[in-house]
């Protein structure tokens, strides 16, 4: 199981989670996970940051004297302790007791809890239903929920041999879902054709 | 109480009794694959409703799609928003219920009384299901078609059916012919009734064509001992070798004042015309009048009968042309020594079907004059039988079916009263004498005859007007009526009313093959077999 990170801030509806290495957050629309026995608690990750360690100091340009960016790092190495990457992640579900639930776990995860990216199997275990989707088309976020909700998509039909039949079966749910809201419906549609 | 092979088609969302029901198609049904007439099921929580769609329609969730139509090139956009976003409705009419207790299992079908509940699935009609609403081929059960897309059998009670007089509508050329031909066929085989044909057009006797020309065997072919052949035209039967059984002729002594009386359009008589003849007949007596008044020439005698009897001369005249027509039909003469009617009630009463051909004499005249004069006698006869049969009780004589053809002619709403087929149309089945009506113009019918005929059965028609008198009183009527208007031109046929439990779409059997002519003569074989098998078992009882 690849672990992506550690939480550093949960409320009910989502996380934050810092990672490991800089830059290597989990893909936009990632299905992720992490524990708290004995519950687990799955989200899709949403937004991804990065930023200095400390509030107070931006970084600044280094690169004037450099031929490449990667020499910029090699000649600094401290930026890499300096700098972090977070992403921040919607949840969508848990699981207690072997079975799923496509809704809000009772508690929020728990703080130094390691976010695992969820294997494919797990992926494909989860958007066995869509009732996921509703929480992700009625969320206010800073990221346009067409995004998000079509990103998710596309990341999970990845794992299935026929990507598109389950594509057709989710937008199908979307239009049912968004059945007043036809552009929106359009929007995310045009963002998952295959 | 599903049943597993049956095809889906989704689910009941709004509707009432008296609208029918709207049916929301499931995504994996095609709206295309739906056709006006078809049969649903819809399991209801209780009872299994049995319906037909009447309408098909397209609709949309929201009306931006409307508006802005979605770029449906997108194979898969097409494909998320059929079903969901756009989706196709049916109208579905429920027509009776399939009950799950006992006793309507028992009972059969039942009228619907009321609406299946909230989202409760549709489902195309299996072939039990059609099975067990129309019956399968018994004694008295004739199968006349299938339903559209379906090979189950619809049969029709013909029993039940000959006990009411019907009618075969249709345009020129829908079928009317080759449906009254599988209808008497039916009524031979069966042996419910015996038949007296009017036959206009000769083509129900020996043998008659189909579209293409091809000569296609008719009544007699079929049924020889069953079938005699009358003619008013020996010459044009000899012409087409057609061998009779009797060649009618018409004295001038059995016309009576009522016949001139029907004839007055044909004619062009006027009102005082018609009351001059039974002023004539009654002068003259019943039986001679036509003579005496064709022979009146002597110009003083005529002027004083005529002053006596109040009969001005241009009255006089104009009955006299009216007259002069009907003498120049070859088949009349001034007396006839065998009586037709006696003949016609003999083959009759030996359960011999007639037909009566009318070969040249196609004029409307003729055909008006026979069918009327001789229909009346038989109706007296029949009537009087009737009578006897109930002060001495004893067995009611044979049911009669009488076929007519262009019958707007005798059923106007002018004439139906005095005709003997307006009263026959309203008396019913008391005097065991029904009518099949043939027609082309419905709406030319009096609506009072129209509302007594048992069972319709009608083929496309297309003026608003025949629509509406085809379907006057019929529960759904509006619904039927986009059925009626979307039959297709051949070999369809809508049948509503006392014989089926409910109105029903046919593709009409085939007719004209030898498989055919064999599967229709095979039935009456298996029945003298039976009675054989009876016969043998009594025997040795």
């Amino acid at each position: 199981m690849q672990r992506a990170g550690e939480v550093i801030e949960a409320s009910t509806t989502d996380f934050m989670a810092q990672c490991y290495e800089l830059y290597q957050s989990p893909p936009f629309g990632s299905l992720v996970k992490t524990r708290d026995l004995p519950v687990e608690l799955y989200g899709v990750v949403y937004n991804a940051t990065t930023t200095g360690l400390e509030p107070g100091r931006r970084p600044i340009a280094r690169g004037k004297d450099e031929a490449s960016e990667e020499d910029i790092y090699r000649s600094s190495p401290q930026l890499l302790k300096l700098l972090r990457t977070e992403f921040s992640v919607l949840v969508v579900g848990y699981r207690e007791n072997e079975k799923l639930y496509h809704y809000l776990p009772p508690n929020p995860a728990r703080i130094h809890g390691f976010v695992y990216l969820c294997s494919p199997e797990e992926v494909r275990e989860f958007s066995q239903s869509f009732d996921f989707l509703n929480i992700l088309i009625n969320t206010h976020l800073t990221v346009s929920t067409e995004e998000i909700v079509a990103a998710c998509l596309r990341q999970m039909s990845q794992v299935y041999e026929d990507g598109h039949a389950f594509l057709v079966a989710a937008g199908k749910e979307l239009a049912i879902l968004l059945s007043g809201e036809f552009n929106r419906l359009k929007a995310i549609l045009g963002r998952i054709k295959t | 109480m599903t049943q597993g092979n049956t095809e889906r088609l989704g689910i009941v969302v709004s509707g009432s009794l008296n609208k029918g029901v709207e049916v929301k198609l499931d995504s994996s049904a095609s709206v295309e694959d739906m056709a006006v007439g078809r049969y649903v099921t819809i399991e209801g929580q209780k009872r299994r409703f049995f319906g037909m769609i009447t309408d098909v329609s397209l609709e949309v969730t929201d009306q931006k799609l409307v508006l802005i139509p979605p770029d449906v090139s997108d194979p898969f956009v097409a494909e998320v928003l059929a079903g969901t976003s756009t989706y196709g409705t049916l109208h579905v009419l429920p027509m009776l219920t399939i009950g799950g207790d006992v006793t309507s299992l028992i009972e059969g079908p039942q009228p619907v009384k009321t609406v299946p509940s909230h989202f409760s699935a549709v489902n195309l009609a299996s072939q039990p299901d059609v099975e067990l609403v129309f019956g399968s081929e018994d004694e008295r059960k004739f199968y006349i078609g299938t339903p559209l897309d379906m090979e189950t059998k619809v049969c029709l009670n013909l029993e039940e059916l000959v006990k009411r007089s019907n009618g075969i509508f249709g345009k020129s050329g829908t079928g009317k012919t080759f449906l009254t031909r599988l209808l008497l066929i039916g009524m031979l085989q069966k042996g419910t009734a015996v038949n007296l044909v009017f036959d206009m057009h000769s083509e129900y006797g020996w043998e008659g064509r189909n579209e293409e020309g091809r000569k296609v065997k008719a009544l007699k072919q079929l049924f020889p001992s069953k079938v005699a052949v009358f003619t008013l035209d020996e010459e044009s039967s000899r012409r087409r070798r057609v061998s009779t059984d009797f060649v009618v002729r018409i004295g001038y002594d059995e016309i009576e004042p009522e016949d001139i009386g029907l004839l007055r359009q044909t004619l062009n008589l006027t009102e005082a015309s018609v009351q001059a003849v039974y002023q004539l007949a009654r002068e003259f007596g019943d039986k001679k009048w036509i003579e005496a008044t064709l022979g009146l020439e002597d110009e003083d005698e005529t002027r004083q009968l005529l002053t006596r009897l109040s009969i001005h001369d241009s009255t006089y005249r104009n009955l006299r042309r009216g007259l002069e027509t009907i003498r120049r039909l070859p088949f009349l003469e001034s007396h006839v020594p065998d009586n037709p009617v006696k003949r016609i009630l003999e083959y009759l009463d030996r359960g011999i079907n007639v037909v009566l051909e009318f070969g040249r004499y196609t004029d409307i005249t003729a055909y008006i004059l026979v069918a009327n004069l001789l229909t009346r006698r038989i109706h007296a006869q029949y009537r009087e039988r009737m009578e006897k049969a109930i002060g001495e009780d004893i067995a009611p004589p044979r049911q009669l079916v009488i076929t007519i053809e262009e019958a707007h002619k005798f059923l106007n709403p002018e004439v139906a009263s005095q005709t003997i087929f307006g009263t026959i149309a309203r008396e019913m089945r008391k005097y065991y004498v029904t009518l099949l009506v043939i027609d082309q113009r419905p709406s030319g019918i009096d609506s009072e005859v129209m509302s007594q005929i048992g069972t319709k059965i009608t083929c496309l028609l297309d003026n608003d007007h025949d629509i509406d008198s085809v379907l006057a009183g019929v529960s759904g009527k509006s619904e039927l009526k986009s059925v009626l208007a979307r039959l297709e031109s051949r070999q369809q046929a809508l049948i509503f009313g006392h014989a089926v439990p409910m109105p029903v779409v046919v593709r009409t059997r085939e007719y004209g093959s030898t498989e055919s002519y064999k599967d229709f003569i095979s039935g009456e074989e298996t029945e003298i077999r039976k009675q054989a098998e009876k016969d043998i078992e009594e025997l040795w009882e």
